[in-house]
């Protein structure tokens, strides 16, 4: 593998980690105020629709940007009304929002388009297009011939949507917001211990509302950018479950801006290896030792953990380790050169596979091991006064 | 003191506030004078938390007027009592736990947008309020890290540092050590002198003597009497807080008490925030007799029913009928109790007696699910419970008779009896049974006592916790009194008398007072 190709690696991840790492930051400002989100999906979906529709209807990718905006902060309205205002169910709410998203997206797109649920083709301005820095180089034959520190600055520095820089810059302020103002402060302490901000005189219902329409602000954003900046328009289901991902990132993440932005860049590289890299051969004998290996892992971990990480884990290492004789036998049964000379021959890992790699890594996530993760101490809890 | 002079801090004229049909305050009226310490004193559920919570916005009144200074003030929220120079510190702490002290001192106080500045000059503040009232606390700490008591006085500096110059307290000993809590005075007494006005809301006797000036006494949320603290006694306060209710005649035979079955030796309990609140008591009960354990409410007599019934764990010895109970552990709960032959009406029938949204037919079989006459294969049979619901509201007079209404939808005293019912019908060798009519109407209180005495002409043995000393002193064979989680000592009923027991209840033997 040389540079370049790891350069564009890197490239790909960013790309990838940007839609997440917003949705991520989403999640972040809405529980951090102690309401839970699981709508994340459904608020992408409906930006990323309305967004795309109105940059086709307009020409201009920035008026289709804010109708995003727009239809994503609805749907945090309708949120927050039902689990602040009402003190409803928030989970219950956010899947709501879900469905709502998914529908209708694909049945006012049909109404509005008649493209099989999906929006025209963007061009033009009515897309985000990469911006290149100057002295940056911008041909693929350039690049391959550039120097390492060109290579760097052409591809993964330059070229990329003013989307991209957003989400970029937006980690820094976040952490910035949260830790070093007073709206930071009181958010962070209504996700905590909404009484002690009641009784400090501060209103809890404004503080949480405030902190629900951030996170929609920043839904619209990653649901533009993925169908106005990565894809040129809108297809049915096109967040592909990055919603509920930038969640499982946001636990990873302890629920911290920084920590965030290393939790999405991660399952970006996934996202982006399958990207790249449709086909991988490996050595059998690789295969076979980093299957047994991940599965000694998870089940070391598993057995300092209660049951249910034992239970989830543990039949993960299973499923794995018997992936990994299947191929063994397979391979050996397969061949001339017997049981321990067929771990030397190449296999192709199945795309699949590769695919599937940022779901399990959700999975093992959320089974707990990125170590324990406390979320804010009222998160999921409506705020009613008591004595 | 010149009262024509110096305008009251805090006057309240005829607040009034009820919640449905339960009136929590009745006409309250009270006057507090600036610079000194004002107690508040009363059982549980006597209104003071509902009118504290007047006072600092969390309710607003339905009649009544506050003047804060002389000045007619209104109170419509949180912000508008600090506004008017109104600070409290809630029994259970407002903290945020993961916070700095620093942090919990400035949120909602901070001078910016930015918070460099304000958490600065609050590090300078609180170092001078720190040396001005004795309050020492470390700024950096982190809540969870830090006792009780240091928690305590971040509440009282958040107080402070926002002006504050009357300071509500509310129980603020029931979490403490003796020593914290007298540190905790200390302090509030380095607050009189410098002038702010205090009010001390406690249902501890001992300390309204100590530290008041002036102390009011709330009875179901009427005030019944002000009085200056070294014109009254313990005695006297007890008294006033207990109140004489009509007097309830219970018609029983002289108990015939038989072999020993509830064996209590050297119980301790220690709650999980540490406070030792049952300290080494011992005491006996016989088949067919009640022991009946008087007690200001918080003096251990809770905890000491939570063990008993399996839901708080304790060290020492309990026997009954002969064989040890495990006091931890798989086997200390409320399945093993009842295996036991252990019944338990629990003092908070809402919470730990009854489901309130489930229907009465569900109510009377929890805890006794297993019982195979409710079985039908490995389904539960529902019919067979809700005939049995019936028959037992028929012979405990549940009115309206009718199992499918939800618990809550019944009255205080319709509640207890379904309680009462699915206990008693048991037949269990121990009856347990705390407040056995708090909220509970005349009618149903007869009822419930002649069921209870009934109980002990079956030679049962019945334990009998109130606050209600009436009641303690009608239905007991024997009396026990409870004080910081000690027994005071014991005394029969017709050898004692209201006046006797209220000085037990205050911590006092006679030959100390």
């Amino acid at each position: 593998m040389d540079f370049y190709v790891i350069v564009q690696l890197a490239d790909a991840t960013l790309r990838m980690a940007i839609p997440l790492l917003l949705a991520c930051l989403a999640g972040l400002f809405s529980e951090r105020a102690g309401i839970f989100d699981i709508g994340l999906e459904g608020k992408m979906l409906a930006a990323a629709f309305l967004s795309a529709a109105v940059s086709f209807a307009t020409g201009s990718v920035w008026i289709g940007l804010l109708a995003g905006i727009g239809a994503s902060l609805s749907l945090s309205l309708i949120h927050g009304i039902a689990s602040i205002t009402f003190r409803g169910n928030q989970l219950i709410s956010g899947v709501a929002i879900n469905f709502l998203a998914a529908g209708l997206t694909v049945v006012i797109a049909e109404g509005w388009f008649r493209q099989g649920g999906r929006t025209p083709s963007l061009s033009g301005a009515a897309r985000f297009d990469g911006i290149d820095f100057p002295g940056a180089l911008t041909r693929i034959r350039d690049k391959l011939q550039a120097s390492p520190g060109m290579q760097f600055y052409s591809e993964l520095v330059s070229g990329h949507s003013i989307l991209v820089y957003v989400g970029l810059i937006a980690v820094p302020l976040s952490w910035w917001v949260l830790y070093r103002t007073r709206f930071g402060l009181r958010l962070r302490a209504v996700g905590e211990n909404p009484a002690a901000v009641d009784t400090a005189g501060i209103n809890v219902v404004q503080l949480r509302f405030a902190a629900v329409l951030i996170c929609g602000v920043l839904c619209g954003i990653a649901g533009a950018y993925l169908s106005t900046a990565v894809q040129a328009g809108f297809t049915k289901d096109m967040t592909a479950n990055r919603g509920f991902i930038a969640l499982a990132a946001l636990i990873f993440a302890k629920w911290r801006p920084w920590h965030a932005m290393g939790a999405c860049l991660l399952f970006g590289l996934f996202f982006a290896i399958d990207n790249r890299f449709q086909n991988i051969q490996l050595d059998a004998l690789w295969v076979v030792v980093i299957l047994v290996g991940i599965s000694a892992l998870l089940t070391g971990y598993a057995l300092r953990r209660d049951k249910i990480d034992m239970l989830v884990l543990g039949g993960l290492s299973a499923v794995l380790t018997v992936i990994a004789l299947m191929l063994w036998g397979g391979m050996a049964s397969g061949s001339e050169a017997g049981l321990f000379g067929s771990l030397m021959e190449t296999v192709k890992l199945p795309g699949e596979f590769i695919q599937s790699l940022p779901y399990i890594l959700t999975v093992v996530i959320l089974a707990g091991f990125g170590g324990k993760a406390v979320g804010p101490r009222a998160g999921g809890e409506p705020y009613v006064k008591e004595r | 003191m010149n009262v024509t002079s110096i305008a009251p801090a805090i006057e309240l004229k005829g607040i009034s506030k009820a919640f449905g049909p339960v009136q929590a305050n009745k006409d309250i009226s009270i006057r507090v004078m600036p610079g000194t310490i004002h107690g508040i004193i009363g059982e549980n559920g006597a209104g003071k938390s509902t009118l504290m919570s007047i006072l600092y916005g969390f309710y607003k009144a339905d009649k009544g007027e506050i003047f804060i200074g002389g000045q007619k003030t209104t109170i419509p929220d949180s912000q508008a009592a600090i506004a008017a120079g109104i600070g409290m510190v809630f029994q259970h702490f407002k903290l945020v736990e993961n916070f700095t002290v620093l942090e919990n001192i400035v949120l909602g106080a901070e001078d910016s947008g930015l918070l460099k500045p304000s958490l600065k000059r609050a590090r300078a503040e609180l170092k001078s309020l720190a040396d001005e009232y004795g309050l020492n606390v470390e700024p950096d700490a982190v809540i969870e890290d830090i006792g009780v008591g240091m928690q305590q006085r971040v509440e009282i500096l958040k107080a402070l540092y926002r002006k504050a110059d009357i300071l509500i307290l509310d129980e603020p000993t029931g979490v403490l050590t003796p020593a914290e809590a007298d540190q905790l005075f200390r302090i509030l007494g380095r607050l009189k002198e410098e002038g702010k006005t205090i009010i001390l809301i406690t249902h501890k006797l001992r300390e309204i003597m100590d530290i008041t000036d002036t102390v009011s006494v709330m009875r179901r949320g009427e005030m019944t009497a002000t009085v200056k603290t070294v014109d009254t006694s313990p005695p006297e306060l007890a008294e006033l807080m207990v109140g004489r209710k009509v007097l309830l005649q219970v018609d029983k035979k002289p108990a015939e008490p038989g072999e020993v079955i509830l064996d209590v030796k050297d119980l301790n309990v220690t709650d999980d925030k540490g406070v030792h609140r049952v300290k080494g008591i011992s005491f006996q009960v016989r088949a067919g007799e009640i022991l009946g354990i008087a007690g200001v409410a918080g003096n251990g007599q809770s905890e000491l029913l939570e063990v008993l019934g399996g839901y708080e764990n304790g060290t020492g010895t309990i026997t009954v009928s002969g064989e040890e109970i495990d006091l931890t552990g798989a086997h200390s709960d409320g399945q093993s109790r009842r295996a036991r032959g252990i019944a338990h009406v629990p003092e908070d029938r809402q919470r730990e007696g009854l489901i309130m949204d489930y229907a009465a037919w569900e109510n009377t079989a929890f805890g006794y699910h297993h019982d195979p006459k409710y079985q039908r294969g490995i389904l539960m049979d529902n019919a067979a419970i809700k005939q049995d619901t019936e028959e037992k509201m028929g012979r405990f007079d549940v009115r309206p008779p009718d199992p499918k209404l939800a618990a809550k939808n019944f009255s205080g005293g319709n509640q207890q009896k379904i309680v009462l019912a699915r206990e008693i019908e048991r037949n269990p060798d121990l009856l347990l049974i705390g407040q056995p009519t708090r909220g509970v109407d005349i009618g149903a209180i007869e009822f419930i006592h002649q069921q209870i005495v009934a109980l002990r002409d079956q030679g049962k043995a019945i334990l009998l916790v109130s606050v209600e000393l009436e009641e303690i002193l009608s239905l007991s064979d024997r009396i026990a009194v409870m004080f910081d989680g000690r027994i005071m000592g014991e005394r029969m009923p017709d050898a004692t008398d209201e006046k006797e027991l209220g000085l037990l209840m205050a911590g006092m033997t006679k030959g100390a007072a």
